[in-house]
């Protein structure tokens, strides 16, 4: 400051801009995804599908399977659920990222605005960090059960309780961790580089997006 | 902050040489082509220029909202290309309210909440926060309207909004680009009074970029531009000479 009379009163001197406290960030992602509900439902309800199909394969092949386990052609069986496993996920990815990537361009003028009040860069991923996050685990919690839970019926109503073994349960809680753990990182993964991309951009440019 | 007391650093904003251009398809297009200007405090100006003179273009460069390909921009005799993103975020936050010709309100929040997101950016507590809000969308003559989302009011109503929200963290700079843009002539001329009534309580800084030549009126002066230059500067002055001059005509 070359300010030589020192009227600091006029022209007060330029600080760091503080960092929120995340409990801020948290507040307003959680009232975004509230007020976007139906959009918000709509993103969640791909991730909870694909970790449905993920997590009903998976619970199936817990259940020792009819036939010789040496039987070529059951092990071929083994190996072609696998395959589904990954192919839901792969699906799941595919469509959470466009669903992100639409979520944050729908949002540059919103990101841009928060930008010319003084948000940081940072911020603004932490807002969409804890919307993708929490939607991400909302949906997978959901994914999973729903999943392990219509398998699970099967099962009882074709072969009866007795399959449900001590193991089968303690994996499929294993599973239960895995499967969330899936989705939440899918879903942060499709959300946060586009935030970042977005959290960027000089303000100019993103208001001046139009969708 | 009072006409009484000028401060010494009488200039709020000054630029130098500010160009900036943009390149498309390996053209290269001067939006600015080195614009010098300084801008008293507390006054009232009007950027005025047909479309695509350059306007917009100013008042990102000046806002911080871009960066100008070359020259400088000066807040409070700070150079803004010294300044790191944080502080520049600090400057958004405290020393610059804008207002944009398509309100910019975030649609999920009410008018109370927009008004008081910049005082949550400024770190002030909550309670505080609220109270500056609802002071402010009384000063805009919103105080029956703070639960209201952006879509429940009309263009006014949330240029209001704005304005308010503009004012929260009782900046130094008001910064509009065609505030009135979106407006009928009624409602255009009311939001135009409201900044002049600002302008004058406040003592806050006014920089306007506009086509409308309603702002005139209550300009202390006017800019203006045409393809990137600054082709003119009237004064409050001869805009009164101007005006007699024409009313004499007739
Ligand atoms: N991001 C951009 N990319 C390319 N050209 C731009 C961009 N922004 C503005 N321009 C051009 O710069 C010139 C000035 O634009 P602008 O500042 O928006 O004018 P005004 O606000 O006075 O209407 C115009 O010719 C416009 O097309
Ligand atoms: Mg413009």
């Amino acid at each position: 400051m070359k300010s030589e009379t020192g009227t600091q009163a006029a022209s007060p001197a330029i600080q760091r801009q503080i960092h929120l406290p995340f409990s801020k960030a948290w507040e307003i992602s959680l009232k975004s995804i509230r007020i976007r509900l139906l959009r918000s439902v709509i993103t969640a309800a791909g991730v909870c599908l694909g970790i449905a199909f993920y997590s009903s394969v998976k619970t199936s092949g817990l259940f020792p399977m009819s036939g010789d386990p040496h039987d070529p052609a059951v092990i071929a069986a083994g190996h072609r659920q696998e395959w589904l496993a990954i192919m839901a996920l792969l699906v799941c990815a595919v469509g959470i990222t466009n669903s992100m990537l639409m979520a944050v361009t729908e949002r540059f003028r919103e990101i841009g605005t928060m930008k010319c009040l003084g948000a940081l860069n940072r911020f603004i991923v932490t807002l969409f960090f804890i919307e993708a996050g929490l939607m991400g685990l909302v949906a997978s919690v959901l994914g999973w059960f729903s999943g392990w839970f219509i398998v699970c019926v099967v099962h009882l109503v074709t072969e009866g309780p007795h399959v449900f073994t001590a193991h089968v349960l303690s994996a499929s809680l294993k599973q239960a961790v895995i499967s969330t753990t899936i989705g939440v990182v899918i879903t942060l993964l499709a959300a946060i580089p586009p935030a970042v991309n977005a959290a960027r951009m000089p303000p100019a440019v993103a208001l001046r997006t139009t969708v | 902050m009072t006409a009484a007391s000028k401060p010494a650093n009488e200039y709020v904003v000054r630029t130098k040489g500010l160009v900036k251009e943009f390149t498309m398809g390996g053209e290269t297009l001067r939006a600015l082509n080195g614009v010098d200007l300084d801008i008293i405090r507390g006054e009232y100006i009007s950027i005025m220029g047909p479309s695509g003179s350059g306007k917009s273009t100013l008042f990102n460069a000046i806002g911080g909202l871009d960066k100008p390909s070359s020259g400088s921009v000066f807040i409070n005799d700070v150079d803004m290309a010294q300044l790191d993103a944080s502080e520049l975020a600090y400057l958004r936050c405290h020393t610059i309210g804008y207002i944009f010709q398509s309100y910019n309100l975030i649609p999920v929040m009410t008018a109370l909440e927009n008004v008081t997101l910049p005082t949550i950016f400024a770190g002030m507590p909550t309670d505080e926060g609220i109270e500056r809000g609802i002071e402010m969308l009384n000063k805009v003559g919103l105080g029956h309207r703070l639960h209201h989302r952006p879509s429940e009011l009309s263009g006014g109503q949330q240029q209001r909004v704005a304005i308010a929200r503009s004012l929260a963290n009782r900046p130094s700079i008001v910064l509009a680009d065609e505030p009135t843009g979106n407006l009928d002539l009624k409602t255009g001329t009311e939001i135009i009074e409201l900044l002049r009534e600002l302008n004058k309580n406040e003592g806050v800084t006014i920089i306007s970029a506009t086509h409308d030549y309603k702002m005139v009126d209550v300009s202390d002066r006017v800019v203006w531009i045409r393809d990137g230059k600054v082709a003119k500067i009237e004064e409050r002055a001869d805009l009164d000479i101007k005006v007699g001059e024409i009313e004499g005509e007739h």
